[in-house]
């Protein structure tokens, strides 16, 4: 196949972040051209890749590296899947870098080509069809993120910076382990030969094909950061700078991804009884908890960037149990719901880094939330409530326009009409209820309306402690760049409320092809090919 | 043979996961790179444990059972520049946390006034 579409997301950042390394940091308009350029240029390759793979009959597109055929070489596979989620790596870091015009982008070194790399890593692990080329992406994307965890030092940086790279340098650990035990079992890597071979490994060895899966299946859960493999997450990403934490939004459902892509791949309906559905009861109540510890913690964070900290986790526990249910409709709702909240998550982050930036340029402060009221005592402040001038309260600009994105992403989190976050809950809540009584689903179901309403309850009372103080209280120097990028992503997600009907079709139609894996074994190996 | 390696690699395991667990910065060093070393050696045994095989056919093939699964190889000196460079960056990441903190403690505070 000559088609060098699927390769290009990957080669293009990685040659425009070597560019940038040798062009210099002192040339700071230059590195900024190449990164908008690059960006601009990858969201038309994810776009020109979602087109492609989305026409008729077209059911993905294989991209053999040297041509050497499936079995001997790597191959990069781009399905409607795939697709989607390079279109939005692609759409998350536009939007993001006029934000790091702003102040962040100059308090550390190389943030331009490190976010290339990051992208690299990302779109290189989204389009992969080999697990060990898959660990290689995931260790050239977590070696960019360690950089942009770091992005900007200081010791509380350092320190969640450390526990980060000690748990994902375990975690790889633990991704080889998975890898090489499928490897001596099965003597292949790549996905779609693994997924032919799965029904047909002896019982002998079945226990140790499991045992590398369920490793494997562990690496990428605590990427996913499922309870109680999750406590790094909302510490780190707390600690990160807030156009870092916006694009680790994304991270967590790079764990979701290849658990979505590899459970139904290699253990779906065709696995055989004693292999399929392997492992996904352990991610419908791993998800279950998740979303209640995410629920818990974020009732009870103190600061601002941690509470959105947990927002991260309720989502990726909820994508979690979306997809440990394995049935295609709620499938279809969860990708929906992974879009969303990504870029929710991401401009809720924006906007909790300009909120709690007091506009000094070397301080990092976090904004503290006041803790609750024990019953019996008096209310703080009450008296000066009462001795308020309304008359001469005058609202800026900048805090209007951080309350509504404020406010919207609340909807947005929480799943609230009549923005997008409502339809994509809708869209997988809808169909856990029509696929009749299960206690799992039921489950989640319950507990996914539940996180909802807490999400409301804490954001209220953050916006409530943020927004409605004395304007003297509340100063902000907000650049316009910043608040180009929150507006930016929120204004993806209106668009996406508008839009709803076109990208829910492609959603179904995604979910559709990754439950019937049939489609993208026969694409990866052509029949021509299976005889040696 | 394999009685050998299966007992170093678990020790090795064993002893990482130890380390790993300890407060020190340093501690867990030495335990990330102990862990890498079993794994390492882990994912080397999984194409069977051979001597004097060869993993490169040469002119005169011959039987291909003579010869030792080289994917296996080709994986672990992969893995082994991967966990080099990430173990290299955590050691720069454990002394800046050393200088910003002034102790060695995984959090950053020693617990000790």
């Amino acid at each position: 196949m000559s088609n060098h579409l699927v390769i290009a997301p990957i080669v293009l950042p990685l040659l425009v972040a070597a560019l940038q390394l040798l062009v210099g940091e002192k040339r700071r308009r230059t590195v900024l051209a190449l990164s908008v350029a690059s960006c601009v240029a990858l969201v038309l390759l994810a776009a020109a890749l979602m087109l492609a793979v989305s026409a008729d009959g077209v059911l993905g597109a294989v991209y053999r590296i040297g041509d050497w055929p499936a079995r001997f070489g790597i191959v990069l596979v781009a399905d409607r899947l795939s697709a989607l989620m390079v279109l939005l790596t692609s759409v998350l870091a536009l939007a993001l870098l006029p934000y790091a015009l702003g102040r962040w982008q100059h308090r550390g070194g190389h943030f331009q080509p490190l976010l290339q790399f990051l992208l690299m890593g990302l779109n290189g692990a989204f389009l992969t069809g080999d697990l060990f080329n898959l660990f290689v992406f995931f260790e050239v994307l977590l070696a960019a993120s360690y950089g942009l965890a770091l992005h900007g030092s200081g010791a509380r940086r350092v320190s969640a910076g450390l526990h980060y790279i000690a748990v994902n340098l375990t975690a790889s650990m633990l991704f080889l382990l998975g890898v090489s035990l499928i490897f001596g079992v099965t003597g292949t890597l790549n996905m779609a030969a693994l997924a032919e071979l799965i029904p047909t490994v002896p019982e002998r060895t079945r226990a140790l094909l499991h045992a590398g899966a369920a490793l494997l299946g562990v690496a990428f859960l605590i990427k996913t950061a499922m309870w109680p493999l999750g406590f790094w997450l909302p510490r780190t990403y707390a600690a990160a700078s807030p156009v870092v934490a916006a694009m680790f939004a994304l991270m967590t459902k790079v764990g979701i991804y290849v658990l979505l892509r590899l459970g139904l791949l290699l253990f779906g309906d065709a696995a055989g009884p004693a292999s399929a559905h392997f492992g996904s009861g352990w991610m419908l109540w791993g998800g279950v908890a998740t979303v209640a510890a995410g629920t818990v913690g974020m009732l009870g964070a103190r600061d601002l960037a941690r509470l959105a900290g947990y927002n991260v986790l309720i989502s990726s526990g909820t994508l979690l149990g979306a997809i440990g249910l394995q049935l295609p409709a709620v499938t279809a709702g969860a990708l929906a719901y992974l879009v969303i909240s990504t870029l929710a998550i991401a401009a809720f982050f924006l906007v909790v880094g300009l909120l709690a930036s007091d506009g000094d340029d070397e301080t990092d402060d976090t904004l503290s939330l006041e803790p609750y009221v024990q019953p019996g005592e008096p209310a703080p402040n009450e008296s000066l409530y009462a001795q308020e001038d309304e008359s001469r309260v005058v609202i800026s600009a900048p805090i209007a326009m951080l309350s509504a994105s404020f406010f919207a992403c609340a909807l947005l989190l929480a799943g609230l009409p009549p923005l997008s976050g409502f339809l994509a809950k809708f869209a997988m809540l809808a169909p856990m209820l029509e696929a009749g009584p299960r206690t799992g689903a039921t489950v989640l179901f319950a507990l996914i309306i539940a996180a909802g309403f807490c999400t409301v309850i804490a954001l209220c009372r953050a916006g409530i402690q943020i927004f409605w103080v004395e304007p003297e209280r509340l100063v902000l120097k907000v650049r316009l760049s910043e608040t180009t990028s929150i507006l930016l992503l929120l204004g993806l997600c209106l668009l996406l409320t508008v839009l709803v009907e076109a990208p829910l079709r492609y959603l179904r139609e995604t979910a559709r092809q990754i439950h019937a894996p049939a489609v993208y074994i026969q694409q990866v190996l052509p029949a021509a090919e299976v005889q040696p | 043979m394999e009685l050998v390696l299966a007992a170093a690699i678990g020790i090795l395991a064993a002893s990482g996961t130890w380390l790993l667990l300890r407060p020190r910065t340093f501690q867990v060093i030495i335990g990330l790179t102990l862990i890498s070393y079993a794994v390492n050696l882990f994912i080397f045994s999984i194409g069977g444990l051979r001597t004097g095989a060869d993993p490169v056919l040469h002119h005169a093939a011959g039987d291909i059972a003579q010869y030792a699964d080289p994917l296996p190889q080709a994986l672990v000196l992969t893995a082994i520049v991967i966990g080099f460079a990430t173990t290299a960056l955590f050691l720069v990441v454990l002394l800046t946390s050393r200088g910003l903190t002034g102790n060695d403690h995984v959090d950053g505070e020693d617990g000790t006034p």
